[in-house]
């Protein structure tokens, strides 16, 4: 990522620059899948279906799957997969109780051990993948294993300890009296802030050109000079940080258990396809993933309100999943 | 060292020996006998009984019966170079069916597992067309199948529904002479996979389409048919293993598949056995010696009572490690 490799992407990109500004937020709407439009209308649909429904807590409820559809963004778009983030969030959460047991004093503590562990396990994610050649979804399912054998090897299966408040605040609490809204949960801010990092990490930086230009043609990145092995290596450790900050949120509303990150890896891939990231690679953007991940949670919402069983909200899922990605493989062949 | 005694060993047995010991697969069952002998000397060290019996032997094989049969059919979706994901729910779909329809009544027997394998056939061809027509990434395709099937299914039961007939145990108990039934029905699969791969039209398409689509396409081949098959194939293995298990234990319930990760393990014991996750390369013997090799581990584990949880930590390094040793392999070669 040194300056002098990256020099004729920037040409590139200062092109764009010069362009006015409304009339590349009119592209950015012509180019960005309608997922923002379906979310719109399940928000609509929900409030007509049942005025009283809170719709403030889809944004509170997705907070969690919506930051980790971003991360996994990173993973997606240049070109991997990363299976192990639900596994991650587990340990987060079971590891934080255990560590802090519930004394606030040790929060600052523990959110320092945290970040340290999810860089370390995005390190090694990456570095099995770039540097053993083993294919991601290997990589990141051993690491899957890994982590939640280890888990509940030290836990014996049931986590002990609390966690602190002022851990829990994140998820949990909501700033009362806001304008507008009426009550601001700290989760949507929390969003909010994680969403600009890796907006400005994928559609601003140096580096989330590079993971376009990996995802696209590894080989001509190469050829291009960039460090292809590292910018996957860094995209697995944005990764694995948005599980731990989805950890950190989902324990503050979800309860301290080896259960707390089931499935989540699977919900992350899903809405980060429901809001029109390519598997090759290459294609996607952070404001469309996060959108994908609240479009489920409304999805679900939705379904609860219309008073379908909780069993049928994977296959509804499983339809969108398929639909969204065959809509988006439609689009790019008839665009190409 | 193993390259040399492999060239003498070559010279001393001739024409078939050399067939052998140049398979593909050869390597992975050197793998297995090596882990399978440490593992024995390592039991009986320990004084937790032997592996090397045949009652233990016995054991390590009635367990891998179910894995194994849909291992095949995930090795040849792997081989087209697609991959399943929604084998897990679909090996419950066929338990949970089948029990259901056949109600412990034994002339329901032929309609059960004639439907099971019709829906087994359908979900096949709805991932193959999902994934050819619609142009969605197979693993994407089958994941949301995987979730549709796990909606429908635990929507409309919530545990062990119905029950086979005892006679339809007979798949999983019974014997042919010595034989267990079981291997007979995992020996069946495996040589109807490695014949179909290894001697039929169908299985060179399969490996055709597998190491370059496109190329297979410019040469003739209906790459699109080739994938569809491939996945109706894949499909059917996983009902087998459903029925099996619905023998096994009497009745269905919904999270039978799931439960044992059979999605992830069946894709963990192709990959051990070699088979690569990019397609066009590996085969059936490979993921036999997979499947016994997991198995082989999780036995000895048991026995020394290693703790599950380190059972899980240990099974994801060696996933790890074997497909690493497999790609390091491959790029030495390449040099």
């Amino acid at each position: 990522m040194t300056g002098k490799t990256s020099a004729p992407i920037d040409r590139v990109s200062m092109e764009v620059t010069e362009t006015s500004t409304w009339l590349r937020i009119l592209r950015a709407a012509r180019d960005t899948t309608p997922i923002f439009l379906i979310l719109l209308a399940l928000l609509v649909a929900i409030h007509i279906q049942s005025p009283a429904y809170n719709l403030v807590s889809i944004f509170k409820n997705g907070a969690p799957l919506a930051i980790l559809a971003a991360g996994q963004l990173f993973v997606i778009v240049s070109g991997e997969f990363d299976l192990s983030v639900g596994s991650l969030i587990t340990v987060v959460v079971t590891m934080s109780a255990s560590i802090s047991k519930g004394d606030p004093d040790k929060t600052l503590m523990v959110f320092g051990v945290m970040i340290l562990l999810g860089i370390a396990v995005g390190l090694v994610n990456g570095l099995v993948v770039t540097r053993l050649h083993v294919p991601s979804f290997v990589a990141t399912l051993g690491m899957m294993l890994i982590l939640l054998g280890g888990v509940n090897y030290i836990t014996g299966g049931t986590p002990l300890g609390d966690l602190p408040s002022n851990f829990r605040t994140f998820g949990r609490d909501e700033i009362k009296n806001f304008p507008v809204l009426g009550t601001l949960p700290n989760s949507i801010i929390v969003l909010i802030v994680a969403g600009v990092v890796m907006y400005w990490l994928l559609h601003r930086a140096n580096f989330g050109r590079q993971i376009y230009a990996v995802g696209g043609n590894a080989r001509a990145a190469d050829l291009a000079g960039i460090d292809v092995a590292g910018v996957r290596t860094l995209a697995f450790i944005v990764s694995a940080l948005s599980a731990v900050v989805a950890g950190i949120l989902l324990g503050g509303y979800a309860g301290v258990s080896v259960q707390v990150g089931k499935g989540y890896e699977f919900q992350a891939i899903s809405a980060a396809f429901i809001g029109g990231a390519a598997l090759t690679g290459g294609r996607g953007s952070v404001a469309a993933a996060i959108a994908g991940g609240l479009t489920m949670q409304a999805l679900f919402a939705l379904l609860n309100v219309l008073g379908y069983p909780q069993e049928l909200r994977d296959t509804v899922q499983g339809v969108i999943v398929i639909a969204a990605v065959a809509y988006a493989s439609y689009r790019f062949r008839r665009a190409s | 060292m193993i390259a040399l005694i492999l060239t003498q060993a070559r010279t001393k047995l001739g024409h078939f020996g050399h067939r052998v010991l140049t398979a593909a697969s050869t390597p992975i069952f050197i793998v297995l006998g090596v882990i399978y002998l440490l593992a024995s000397v390592v039991i009986s060290v320990a004084n937790q009984g032997t592996l090397l019996s045949l009652d233990a032997l016995d054991t390590i094989m009635s367990r891998s019966v179910g894995l194994g049969i849909v291992a095949m059919g995930q090795t040849v979706a792997l081989v087209v170079g697609s991959i399943d994901l929604s084998v897990a729910y679909l090996i419950s779909v066929g338990a949970v069916y089948s029990s259901a329809i056949m109600q412990n009544d034994p002339n329901r027997m032929v309609i059960g597992v004639l439907a099971v394998l019709a829906i087994g056939a359908l979900v096949g061809l709805a991932n193959g067309l999902v994934i050819t027509k619609l142009r969605v990434n197979a693993f994407v395709a089958t994941l949301g199948m995987s979730f549709i099937l796990s909606g429908v299914l635990n929507a409309s039961f919530q545990n062990y529904s119905g029950a086979v007939p005892d006679q339809f145990q007979t798949l999983a108990y019974g014997y042919i002479g010595p034989v267990r039934v079981p291997f007979i029905l995992l020996a069946a699969v495996v040589l109807g996979v490695w014949i179909l791969l290894r001697y039929t039209t169908l299985g060179h398409h399969l490996y055709a389409v597998g190491g370059n689509e496109e190329a297979a396409r410019l040469s003739g081949i209906r790459s699109h048919r080739v994938i569809i098959t491939a996945h109706v194939i894949c499909s059917i293995t996983a009902v087998l293993t459903g029925l099996y298990l619905a023998a096994r234990i009497k009745a269905g319930a919904p999270w039978i598949g799931p439960d044992s990760h059979y999605d992830l393990e069946s894709i963990a014991a192709v990959v051990v056995g070699g088979t690569a996750l990019s397609g066009g390369r590996g085969g059936v013997w490979g993921t036999v010696a997979g499947v016994m090799i997991l198995f082989v581990l999780d036995t000895s584990f048991n026995s020394l009572q290693v703790n599950e949880f380190l059972q899980n930590v240990a099974r994801g390094l060696i996933i790890i490690g074997a497909v690493a040793a497999y790609t390091y392999r491959e790029h030495r070669r390449r040099r």
